[in-house]
C-alpha cells in the first residue's frame, strides 16, 4: 500500500489589501479604530472597506510518497503560496493540508548565512535552519566540507567567501539535508545558473531515492524531465491535476490566451509592486514588414518593446521559447557589445535587431524581463506568440515543421564531388 | 529517510524517527509558544540561533567581551562625578561608585536586551519568509545572547566587590532569582514589542526612548530608600527595582532584605512575560505574511 505524503482538502489562503495591509502605523491604526468606534456611536457605521484576495482558494489534493508532483502557474497563480502553506511558514485561511514527513526546502543561496560566521560556523547555522539535527550535521560534516571542497576556509568570516564559494558551500549543506518531502521554488533559486543546476541535479537524485518532491518551476522542460505529475493552478485554484504532459499542455494554452490580452494590465508578472516601469506592448516583425508577430526564417527580424516609463540604465532580456515550452535561447543586452546603442531620443521603447532569425517554421514565444534602476522592473511570460514562415538561411531552403531541434545555423557542406 | 549515494550506517537507520504527520490549519487563540513539544522539536535550531548571537555580538571587535564591563563601568564613573559628588545623592550609605556599579550590571544586561530583542524579528525578516520554527526563539535568542555578557559582567563585579573588602553575604544565593526576573521582564518585554514590530514599525523609535525613561523610574543612580511608603514598595511593580535593590542586598551586603520588593516585582515580571508572551503566541502566526 503507497501512503500519502500529502493530503490537501479545500486549503486556502486570503490575504487583506488596502487598510489592514502589511506597514500600517500604529498612528493610523488607533486613527482606524477611533473612526470606527465614532462611525458607531453616531449609528452611520460605514464599513472600512477590506479587499481580500484569495491567493489559493478551495484547493485539494493528495500526494502519495514517492511522488514528483510539479506545480505550474502563472505569476500569481498561487504557486509560491502554496509552498508557503505547506512549509508551515503561513498558515492557511481555510481547510487544511495533513503533510507526513520531515519538509525540507531548497532556499535562495545563503538564507540564513550570516556574514561574519566562519565556514564552519555558518555549516551548523544553515543545517539547522534547514531541519537537520545537530548530530546529524556533526556525522556528515566532514563530508559536507570535502563536498564543497573550502577545508581551507573553514575557520574564515562568510563575508571574506566569494559569492561561488557562498554557493557551494550553502549548497553542500543542502545536499546533504536528507528530506522525506522536499520543496523546491526555483524562483527563490535565482542568481546562479549553476547553482540551479546542481539543485536539479540533487532533486532528481531525491527522487530516485524515494523522497516526496514538490517543484515549483517556470521552466517546463525541467518539470517534464523530473516529474511525472503536475498541477496546473491558476487564480489560486487547481485547474489540471494530470500527468504532466496533460498538465504543461493545459498550461501552454492557458499562456497562450494570456498573450492576448492587453499586455499593460496582465497581473501575472514579475517584478516588484513598487514597478516603475513596465512592459506596454511587445511585437516582433520581419525585417521586410509592418505585420508583426509574422516573420520568415533566415530573415533579419526585430523585437520592439514599448515600456511605461523611461529609467536610467534600463536592461531587457528576451527569452525565446518553442511550442512545448523549452527556453532556445536568451537575448540580454546586460551581455554588451559595442554595437549596441543607447540613444536618449528614442522614446520608452526599446528594440532588439536579429540580423538573420535561425528558426525553423513553428510557432513561438517570447518571455521578456525589464530591469531598471538594478531592480527588476517588470517581467511577463508569453508577452508575445510568433509564427515563423518557411525560409532560406545562407541560400538554403529551412527544414520544415516537424525537423529536429528548432533552430539551424547558417552553414556550407564540402562534400566529394 | 531517504538514502542517497553515501551508504548509511545502521546507527543512522535506528536514530530515524517514523515519519509523523502533522496538520496544517488555520488556528487561533493561543498554543503556539506555549507548545513545549514544538519548542523541543526545534531545541536544535535554538540554540544555533542564540550561538549565533553570542558569537556575532563581539566578532571583530578588539576589545571583545570587555565591552559587557566596559559599559557599566564608564556609567559608573560618569554617576560618580555628577551624582555621587556634584548632587550629592543619598547612596544608601555606600560608597556612591560601588553602589551606582551593583545597579548598573543588571540594567546594562537589560536595557541591551530589551533594546536588541524588540528589534530582532524584523532583522530576521529574511528567515522569517522563508521558513518555519517557532519564531520566539527569535527574541529568546537574543536574551540568552545577552545572558553570556551578564554572567561575564557580573564575575568582574564580583571580583572588584571583593578586591573592595565587602564579603558578599549569603544572601548572594538570591542572585538567580533576581537574574530570572530580570530576564523574565526583558523576555516579557521584548518579545511583545518584537511581535508589535513586525505590524507597526514605530516600536524602532519608541523602544530607545522607552528604556530611557525606565532608567529614571528604577532606583539606579538614587537609592530607592529615598521613596516614603506606600509608594517605594509600589514602584516595584516595575520589575527592575526589585532586581536592582535586591542586587544591592545581595552582591554588598547592604540594609536588610528588600523581600517586599522582590515579590512584587517577581509578580510583575510574570504578569508582564504572560503578556508579552501571549501577545506574541496570538500573532505569530501572521509574521510570515506581514513582516
Amino acid at each position: 500500500m503507497t501512503e500519502i505524503a500529502i493530503k490537501a482538502e479545500g486549503l486556502g489562503k486570503n490575504y487583506q489589501l488596502g487598510l489592514n495591509a502589511a506597514y500600517g502605523s500604529l498612528r493610523e491604526a488607533v486613527s482606524e479604530a477611533g473612526r470606527r468606534t465614532v462611525g458607531r456611536l453616531v449609528g452611520r457605521g460605514e464599513k472600512p472597506e477590506i479587499d481580500v484576495l484569495w491567493a489559493l482558494k478551495d484547493v485539494s489534493f493528495e500526494i502519495e510518497q514517492g511522488e514528483a508532483v510539479g506545480l505550474i502557474g502563472h505569476n500569481g497563480a498561487g504557486k509560491s503560496t502554496m509552498l508557503k502553506l505547506l512549509s508551515r511558514i503561513a498558515e492557511p485561511s481555510t481547510g487544511y493540508a495533513e503533510v507526513t514527513g520531515r519538509v525540507g526546502s531548497l532556499l535562495e543561496v545563503g538564507t540564513g548565512f550570516h556574514p561574519e560566521l566562519t565556514g564552519r560556523e555558518n555549516v551548523f547555522l544553515n543545517g539547522a535552519i534547514l531541519g537537520m539535527r545537530r548530530s546529524e550535521i556533526r556525522k556528515r560534516f566532514d563530508e559536507i566540507v570535502e563536498f564543497a571542497n573550502m577545508e581551507r576556509f573553514l575557520d574564515t568570516p562568510v563575508k571574506r567567501y566569494s559569492s561561488g564559494m557562498q554557493v557551494r558551500l550553502a549548497f553542500a549543506v543542502a545536499a546533504h539535508l536528507e528530506p522525506e518531502i522536499l520543496l523546491v521554488d526555483e524562483v527563490l533559486a535565482v542568481g546562479d545558473a549553476a547553482f540551479q543546476r546542481k539543485s536539479l541535479t540533487k532533486m532528481a537524485e531525491v527522487a530516485r531515492a524515494g523522497s516526496t518532491v514538490i517543484f515549483v518551476s517556470h521552466n517546463l522542460a525541467t518539470i517534464q524531465a523530473l516529474c511525472e505529475r503536475a498541477i496546473l493552478l491558476e487564480r489560486g485554484t487547481v485547474v489540471t491535476d494530470a500527468p504532466v504532459e496533460e498538465a504543461v499542455t493545459g498550461y501552454l494554452r492557458a499562456l497562450e490566451r494570456a498573450a492576448s490580452d492587453d499586455l499593460e494590465t496582465r497581473t501575472d508578472r514579475d517584478g516588484r509592486a513598487w514597478e516603475e516601469s513596465k512592459v506596454k506592448r511587445l511585437a516582433i516583425y520581419d525585417g521586410e514588414s509592418d505585420e508583426p508577430d509574422v516573420v520568415v526564417g533566415g530573415r533579419g527580424a526585430k523585437i520592439v518593446i514599448e515600456v511605461t516609463e523611461v529609467l536610467p540604465m534600463m536592461e531587457c532580456s528576451l527569452t525565446i521559447l518553442n511550442s512545448l515550452g523549452h527556453p532556445i535561447t536568451t537575448l540580454d543586452n546586460e551581455l554588451s557589445s559595442a554595437a549596441d546603442i543607447r540613444d536618449s531620443g528614442s522614446g520608452p521603447r526599446i528594440e532588439c535587431r536579429v540580423d538573420s532569425l535561425p528558426l525553423i517554421p513553428g510557432r513561438y514565444r517570447v518571455d521578456v524581463l525589464l530591469r531598471g534602476r538594478q531592480e527588476i522592473q517588470d517581467g511577463l511570460q508569453a508577452a508575445a506568440y510568433f509564427d515563423v514562415e518557411p525560409g532560406v538561411i545562407n541560400g538554403r531552403p529551412m527544414p520544415s515543421i516537424g525537423a529536429d531541434g528548432d533552430v539551424v545555423l547558417p552553414h556550407t557542406w564540402q562534400l566529394p564531388a | 529517510m531517504s538514502q542517497t549515494a553515501t551508504k548509511p550506517t545502521a546507527e543512522v537507520e535506528l536514530e530515524t524517527p517514523p515519519p509523523e504527520t502533522i496538520r496544517l490549519e488555520a488556528t487561533s487563540g493561543f498554543g503556539r509558544v506555549l507548545a513545549p513539544r514544538e519548542l523541543w522539536r526545534f531545541r536544535d535550531l535554538a540554540f544555533q540561533i542564540a550561538a549565533r548571537d553570542v558569537t556575532i555580538r563581539y566578532r571583530q571587535t578588539s576589545f571583545g567581551a570587555a565591552w559587557a564591563i566596559l559599559q557599566p563601568l564608564a556609567f559608573m564613573a560618569v554617576f560618580t562625578l555628577i551624582f555621587g559628588r556634584f548632587a550629592g545623592i543619598e547612596s544608601d550609605g555606600l560608597p556612591y561608585w560601588i553602589f551606582s556599579l551593583a545597579a548598573l550590571v543588571p540594567w546594562m544586561f537589560f536595557a541591551n536586551a530589551f533594546l536588541l530583542s524588540s528589534e530582532s524579528l524584523v532583522m530576521n525578516q529574511a528567515l522569517i519568509s522563508k521558513i518555519y520554527f517557532p519564531r520566539i526563539f527569535i527574541p529568546a535568542g537574543v536574551v540568552a545572547a545577552g545572558c553570556v555578557d551578564f554572567a561575564i559582567s557580573l564575575l568582574i563585579l564580583l571580583a572588584i566587590v571583593l578586591i573592595d573588602g565587602i564579603v558578599p553575604p549569603i544572601a548572594i544565593l538570591t542572585l538567580p532569582l533576581l537574574i530570572a526576573i530580570a530576564v523574565m521582564t526583558a523576555l516579557g518585554a521584548g518579545a511583545g514589542l518584537s511581535a508589535i514590530n513586525v505590524r507597526y514599525r514605530d516600536v524602532r523609535y519608541v523602544v530607545p526612548f522607552a528604556t530611557q525613561l525606565w532608567f529614571f523610574i528604577t532606583p539606579i543612580v538614587y537609592a530607592n530608600s529615598a521613596l516614603s511608603e506606600p509608594l517605594r514598595t509600589l514602584s516595584a511593580i516595575n520589575p527592575m527595582v526589585g532586581v536592582i535593590e535586591g542586587f544591592r542586598w545581595a552582591v554588598l551586603g547592604n540594609g536588610s532584605a528588600p523581600w517586599d520588593l522582590i515579590g512584587v516585582s517577581f509578580a510583575a515580571a510574570a504578569v508582564l512575560l504572560l503578556i508579552g508572551l501571549s501577545y506574541f503566541d496570538r500573532v505569530e502566526r501572521s509574521f510570515a505574511d506581514l513582516i
